[in-house]
């Protein structure tokens, strides 16, 4: 589904990320973990088409496409959607309209006729729910004085929407208490199939408490160093990130 | 031309016309203090950033008479508000009230000729303390212009306790479809004790010819009186327009406003509030969203004049392509008026690299119990709000369209008039889709 080769990318001549190879198949789930400024964010950005980065070297396959050569709006028709760290408020917006426009620009994307008002409320009954989202909070301006928790469900509830094939999930977790985790998790998995993957990205280990990857990749200075089974988050958590840094720097140099 | 002498020729016409003397002596000394001042130059302090000048070498009609310009049903549909038929509509053409287009559908309101009002017995004493009085705050050739040719103006008045029931839409029309127009409408409004109404203004300029609206409105509002008024400016590229709105809240009342300007080529607008009572509210919104060449200037001045006053003030700007803008907001709090609360905040965002934007907070308060605050902001549309609405697949012209609608609209929320308030979003619709 994405296959990730040699991805090089930096900000303002300023490299990032330092080669990147990752591979991920339909069904599966994958983590990225790391320590702060290890670049996991920008790999989730630079795969969602975020303008502020520039990919130097490499390439992003998905679903057969060059993704590099995508718009953020046409990755987003694709199947890509990245549940942001810090969603965006956006006053005057509400969020039920935002949503319509995206769900049914989506569809327009996919050649398919926008829903309806009554297809488009039933939709959105439904995916409320998942999440325990309320529709006072949907008729609010795009997530304009929503707390940590409403923020993070309302990017969920947006995903459930859209029913991406690749759902990148950037520090969902943080700022979130664990009853928050494990509504947003449980969002995340009812909405896991066969066709589609997760790619999560966390600096903690308690998120793949609930969405439980198959691979754990652990990012440190641009590239991936370690890849594991879930026990590796587990290690990580108890032995911190030192070990792998003391690992990779008797290996190699970087 | 040199304006001067053109406007002495005039106005010795004007004092040889037959009839009504009531105004001779407040247009005479309009007149002295327009021939000392001149047309306002960007030497002027208050139009340092706003050129009139030039638009004055046109050679615009400018008929001395009382009597409006002909004109016929078409070229008022052209004009006329959406729901009109629920309106009533006072007429403007060329500058001169046109009682015979103008339709009076609720009977507490009142809309008889200005200088009619002057002579009137019951209405003699409202008109001589009030009208003019813009001048004490608008010290400039051009208001004064306006004064000295008081000809054919309007004076309103809605009775104590009344409330108008339908809204007042006020079309002021420079009909220039054969020749340049120089237009001055003025009107007096009166809003008794605890009356209430809505005033709707708009300006059209007909034809392909170059019209220059320069309008004085001055209203009054009395104790527990409210009053909405919205100005809506959506003019044609040949349109120059300054339109001073002054308004005194003589008792304590409410007085919202929001001021809307879409188009014209130059646009200069002057709104005063002035809080001539204990605990008078009053509220100053402004939406302007520019392209091409033209020019919006909005000066707006809020004297605090007695205790325990309100004032908020929001006004919003987008501008585009190479055009300009000018925000200019005075607070006056004087030595008397301790408990202020005076709120003020001019944003804008530019779409182009060409589009520029002059915005200037100016407070002088005399007293010390006050609150005050004010603040100012020119930014480009926000680009992180452009990739999230992208990332969730909305194209980037939508997304653009969808980040300005959503800035506009804490101001359109305060549209109150449902039919107007729809009307202004149609017009916003449509200048995104362009964008």
């Amino acid at each position: 589904m994405l296959t990730i080769q040699d991805l090089h990318a930096g900000v303002e001549g300023k490299e990032i990320l330092k080669g990147i190879n990752l591979d991920i198949k339909p069904g599966e789930v994958h983590a990225i973990m790391g320590p702060n400024g290890s670049g996991k964010s920008t790999l989730a950005s630079v795969l969602a088409g975020r303008q502020d980065f520039t990919v130097t070297r490499g390439s992003v396959e998905f679903m057969g496409k060059n993704l590099l050569e995508l718009s953020p709006e046409a990755r987003a028709g694709e199947g890509i959607f990245l549940a942001f760290q810090y969603p965006v408020e956006i006053p005057g917006l509400s969020t039920i309209n935002f949503v319509k426009a995206s769900v049914n620009e989506v569809r327009k994307y996919r050649g398919e006729p926008p829903l309806d008002a009554v297809e488009f409320l039933k939709l959105m009954k439904e995916k409320m729910a998942l999440v325990n989202i309320d529709q006072s909070l949907l008729r609010r301006s795009l997530n304009e004085g929503f707390s940590g928790g409403e923020k993070k469900r309302n990017e969920v509830f947006q995903m459930a929407m859209l029913k991406p094939r690749l759902a990148i999930l950037d520090e969902t977790d943080s700022g979130l208490d664990i009853d928050a985790i494990r509504i947003v998790a449980n969002g995340v998995n009812a909405l896991r199939s066969k066709d589609n993957a997760v790619l999560a990205v966390t600096h903690y280990q308690r998120l793949l408490d609930y969405i439980v990857p198959d691979f754990v990749h652990v990012l440190y200075n641009g590239r991936i160093v370690k890849t594991g089974p879930k026990e590796l988050a587990l290690e990580l958590e108890e032995r911190g990130y030192d070990f792998i840094k003391n690992e990779i720097n008797v290996g190699e140099e970087v | 031309m040199n304006t001067i002498d053109y406007f002495k020729e005039r106005f010795d016409q004007l004092k040889s016309l037959n009839g009504n003397t009531a105004l001779n002596d407040i247009r005479k000394e309009a007149f002295n203090n327009f021939s000392i001042a001149g047309i306002p130059s960007v030497k002027h302090e208050e139009w340092k950033y706003t050129r009139i000048g030039a638009a004055f070498n046109a050679a615009y009609e400018f008929p001395i008479t009382r009597q409006p310009a002909e004109l016929d049903a078409s070229g008022l549909d052209a004009v006329r508000l959406p729901e009109h038929k629920n309106a009533n509509e006072l007429v403007f053409v060329n500058g001169k009230f046109s009682p015979a287009h103008s339709v009076i559908r609720s009977p507490e309101l009142i809309a008889i000729p200005l200088e009619e009002a002057a002579n009137d017995d019951q209405y003699r004493s409202i008109v001589s303390a009030h009208l003019g009085h813009s001048a004490k705050y608008l010290k400039d050739g051009i208001n004064a212009l306006n004064t000295a040719f008081i000809l054919g103006g309007i004076f309103i008045h809605v009775k104590k306790g009344k409330t108008v029931d339908h809204p007042i839409y006020i079309y002021n029309i420079a009909d220039a479809r054969s020749v340049n127009v120089l237009a001055q409408p003025r009107t007096l409004a009166y809003i008794g004790e605890n009356a209430e109404a809505e005033i709707v203004e708009t300006y059209v300029t007909l034809g392909g010819g170059e019209s220059f609206t320069n309008q004085v409105i001055e209203i009054v509002v009395e104790k527990d009186a409210r009053l909405s008024y919205y100005k809506i400016q959506n003019d044609s590229n040949h349109a120059n327009q300054v339109s001073a709105t002054h308004i005194r809240q003589i008792g304590k009342s409410y007085v919202h406003t929001a001021t809307v300007s879409l188009g014209g080529a130059m646009v200069r607008n002057n709104l005063n509030i002035v809080l001539e009572a204990d605990g008078c509210e009053a509220h100053l919104y402004g939406l302007y969203f520019q392209e091409g060449n033209t020019h919006v200037d909005n000066h707006t001045l809020v004297d605090n004049i007695k205790p325990n006053c309100l004032s908020n003030e929001l006004y919003k700007g987008i501008l585009n392509d190479h055009s300009s803008g000018v925000f200019n907001g005075k607070i006056y709090v004087q030595p008397n008026a301790q408990k202020t609360n005076a709120y003020q905040s001019n944003k804008n965002v530019l779409l182009s690299d060409t589009a520029s934007m002059n915005t200037k907070p100016q407070l002088e308060i005399f007293a010390d119990d006050v609150k005050c605050s004010h603040g100012c902001t020119i930014g480009r549309l926000n680009e992180e709000g452009l990739f999230y609405l992208q990332s969730r697949g909305i194209s980037i012209e939508k997304a653009r369209s969808l980040l300005l609608q959503a800035y506009a609209m804490d101001i359109l929320e305060q549209i109150r008039l449902a039919p107007i308030r729809g009307y202004i979003e149609g017009l916003i619709s449509e200048r995104l889709a362009l964008i």
